[in-house]
């Protein structure tokens, strides 16, 4: 089943006096519960069409239904509620809130999003601490973890909503190449656990060769290449 | 709620200095206009009873035209016999009244055998004056009044002339006036007690029993030139004002136009603009708490709001609606507001106490060593600390606006 579909999918914005192209006309299908991967460049289009795809963005043209929402119907409130209920987000800096724990930034998007109930919360809340790891961590503020322990806590965060999707803009780009492969493996557990499609951007080799499927993006252009692990 | 409060709490505890600084500010904002409002308010009350409760009372009726007249205290415009029983008749029935007082208003001449001066003279009923105006016998600097205010015979003399003319409790003056008629009349007194001088119109009267003033002038027994009127509540004055106008104001004189005048004691003392532009400086102050309150908490808010963009980003994009963004930064403003007020009332409360216990002395005109006692009520707290949230709010309305709807794409690529 497909989750995301876009078809002549566009995005132009104005820098200046210019008009930048950052995704020109491109088609792609993501299958659920698959692990795939945007690469190349700086500059590319990577993150526009993450954006695109996790609904912070508009389309400029063409058709993208992510689980089989036209989001160009969404408007701005739309847009958040559907973000909250289906898509989670990993980014390169983490961007956890620091007067949060990591128990209660994880808790968040149940709490502010979701409103779950208590008991709810704390199933799913310590279901995914165990998962990523960090149960013994719980109660611990952003700044006293690990770039690699920060990383997780946002993995956690992104799968506690038991999002379909988890959008991971550049995810390993701040950690050390062994930290960054820790959190690959995790996603890919986590998609095996929790049967969610990871997509995630990234420009280093050894990083995208962890995907199953890799979409190479220059110049707001789009191919596909699949890829076979042992 | 409470987790969106919780969140915005630490969210200004993460900046702890930036944030005591404009709680500071706040408090101290709130702690001024609070001790400004209860010393100027209690000034104003100690003012206003002074004049109301020892000369004035608190409104005062009139033959049509006597107040416009009132500094050559005529004898041209007294109240009829028959105009006197309308008054008395509204007077006895009004149920706000509490007391009041027939009062003949003169100008004589005062003589201690050797000098002689000019003195202002109320004729009064002692009971019905003691019971209108209860704290003029409290501006007894000299002699007893023993059980009532006045006897016939005897006079009370106001502090400046006694000091003047060297006029000792006890001593016998002699009162010449001119009556209506041109006759000229005298009459010994005994001083009984010297009265304290204090500010405002009457202040520096004497005192006669009523009889005395009419032997004096030979007046008709009915002969009155003001009703000093005391409320029961002094707030009611424009109610009872109204309601005597309504009852007797449609009254006419010989010459067809109406026979009284009524004031409240606003319009006889020229201390009801000092009131008034007390109240005015309150408002300005007030103004100056909004000011500081508005500017302070916005300043801060819109920092923490380009500050935090990459943060409003995340949650933006994690699924918060903008309206609990919004929530957010309005919960900062308004715990701001409120914990700077909060400690703003606690402490103007102690430094309130603090000078009840020991009392500001201060002079007014010719009067020394008055003690200012602040009060203040309750509703002014409440409303100055209503007033210092709302404004805490507000503030961060538009920091907060911006904050909700920031294009999270913008917001997550912030630096």
């Amino acid at each position: 089943m497909s989750l995301v579909v876009a078809a002549s999918l566009k995005k132009s914005y104005q820098s200046g006096d210019i008009i930048v192209n950052a995704i020109r006309e491109v088609d792609f299908t993501i299958e659920s519960a698959s692990f795939v991967s945007f690469v190349g460049p700086s500059g590319s289009g990577k993150s526009t069409l993450l954006n695109l795809i996790g609904c912070l963005d508009r389309p400029t043209s063409g058709m993208l239904k992510v689980l089989d929402q036209d989001v160009q119907e969404l408007d701005r409130t739309q847009a958040a509620t559907f973000r909250g209920e289906h898509i989670g987000f990993v980014f390169q800096d983490f961007n956890l809130v620091p007067v949060l724990s990591v128990y209660e930034n994880i808790e968040y998007p149940l709490l502010m999003v979701k409103k779950t109930t208590a008991n709810e919360r704390k199933d799913r809340v310590e279901r995914v601490l165990e998962a990523v790891g960090m149960a013994d961590q719980a109660y611990k503020r952003p700044d006293q973890l690990s770039g690699g322990q920060k990383q997780r806590v946002a993995v956690a965060r992104a799968l506690v909503t038991n999002a379909k999707l988890v959008l991971a803009d550049e995810p390993t780009a701040n950690l050390d190449h062994d930290t960054a492969y820790r959190i690959i493996d995790l996603m890919k557990s986590m998609r095996d656990e929790f049967s969610t499609t990871f997509v995630f951007s990234t420009h280093d080799p050894k990083v995208m060769g962890e995907a199953e499927t890799v979409y190479t993006l220059e110049d707001g252009l789009l191919h596909r290449e699949e890829q076979t692990h042992v | 709620m409470f987790k969106i409060l919780s969140i915005s709490a630490r969210n200004l505890l993460r900046y702890h200095r930036r944030t005591f600084l404009t709680g500071l500010l706040i408090t101290m904002g709130v702690m001024s206009v609070l001790l400004f409002i209860s010393l100027s308010s209690s000034f104003k009350a100690m003012m206003i009873g002074q004049i109301t409760d020892s000369m004035l009372g608190h409104v005062q009726v009139h033959a049509r035209g006597y107040v416009a007249s009132l500094d050559n205290l005529p004898l041209n415009l007294m109240l009829k016999s028959d105009e006197s029983q309308k008054v008395e008749n509204q007077l006895t029935d009004m149920a706000a009244i509490e007391a009041w007082s027939r009062r003949i208003k003169f100008g004589a001449m005062f003589s201690n055998f050797n000098e002689t001066t000019n003195i202002r003279l109320n004729g009064v009923y002692p009971d019905r004056e003691a019971a209108t105006c209860p704290q003029l016998s409290g501006r007894v600097v000299k002699g007893e009044l023993g059980d009532s205010l006045l006897e016939r015979g005897t006079i009370l003399v106001p502090e400046l002339i006694a000091t003047g003319m060297n006029i000792k409790v006890g001593d016998t003056i002699v009162l010449v006036a001119t009556n209506q008629d041109g006759a000229v009349n005298g009459q010994t007194f005994v001083v009984k007690a010297i009265l304290e001088g204090i500010s405002g119109p009457g202040g520096r009267d004497g005192y006669v029993h009523i009889e005395d003033a009419r032997a004096l002038l030979r007046l008709g027994s009915e002969s009155v030139s003001e009703y000093a009127i005391r409320l029961k509540e002094a707030d009611n004055v424009p109610q009872l004002v109204k309601q005597l106008n309504d009852a007797i104001g449609g009254v006419q004189a010989d010459d067809g136009k109406p026979a009284f005048e009524i004031h409240g004691w606003k319009q006889l003392t020229p201390f009801s603009s000092i009131a008034s532009m007390i109240d005015m400086l309150t408002v300005f102050v007030q103004v100056m708490l909004v000011a500081i309150v508005l500017i302070s908490i916005m300043n801060v808010m819109i920092m923490a709001v380009y500050e935090r963009m990459r943060e409003i980003g995340t949650l933006a994009a994690i699924g918060t609606s903008p309206g609990r963004i919004l929530s957010m930064f309005l919960g900062e403003g308004l715990i701001l507001g409120a914990g700077g007020s909060l400690i703003g009332v606690i402490l103007s409360l102690g430094i309130i106490k603090l000078l009840q216990i020991y009392p500001l002395g201060f002079s007014f005109g010719r009067q020394d060593d008055l003690l200012l006692t602040p009060m203040i009520e309750v509703s002014d707290i409440f409303n100055i600390t209503l007033l210092v949230i709302l404004m805490a709010v507000l503030a961060s309305l538009q920091p907060a606006w911006k904050a909700s709807r920031m294009d999270p794409v913008v917001a997550l690529r912030a630096v």
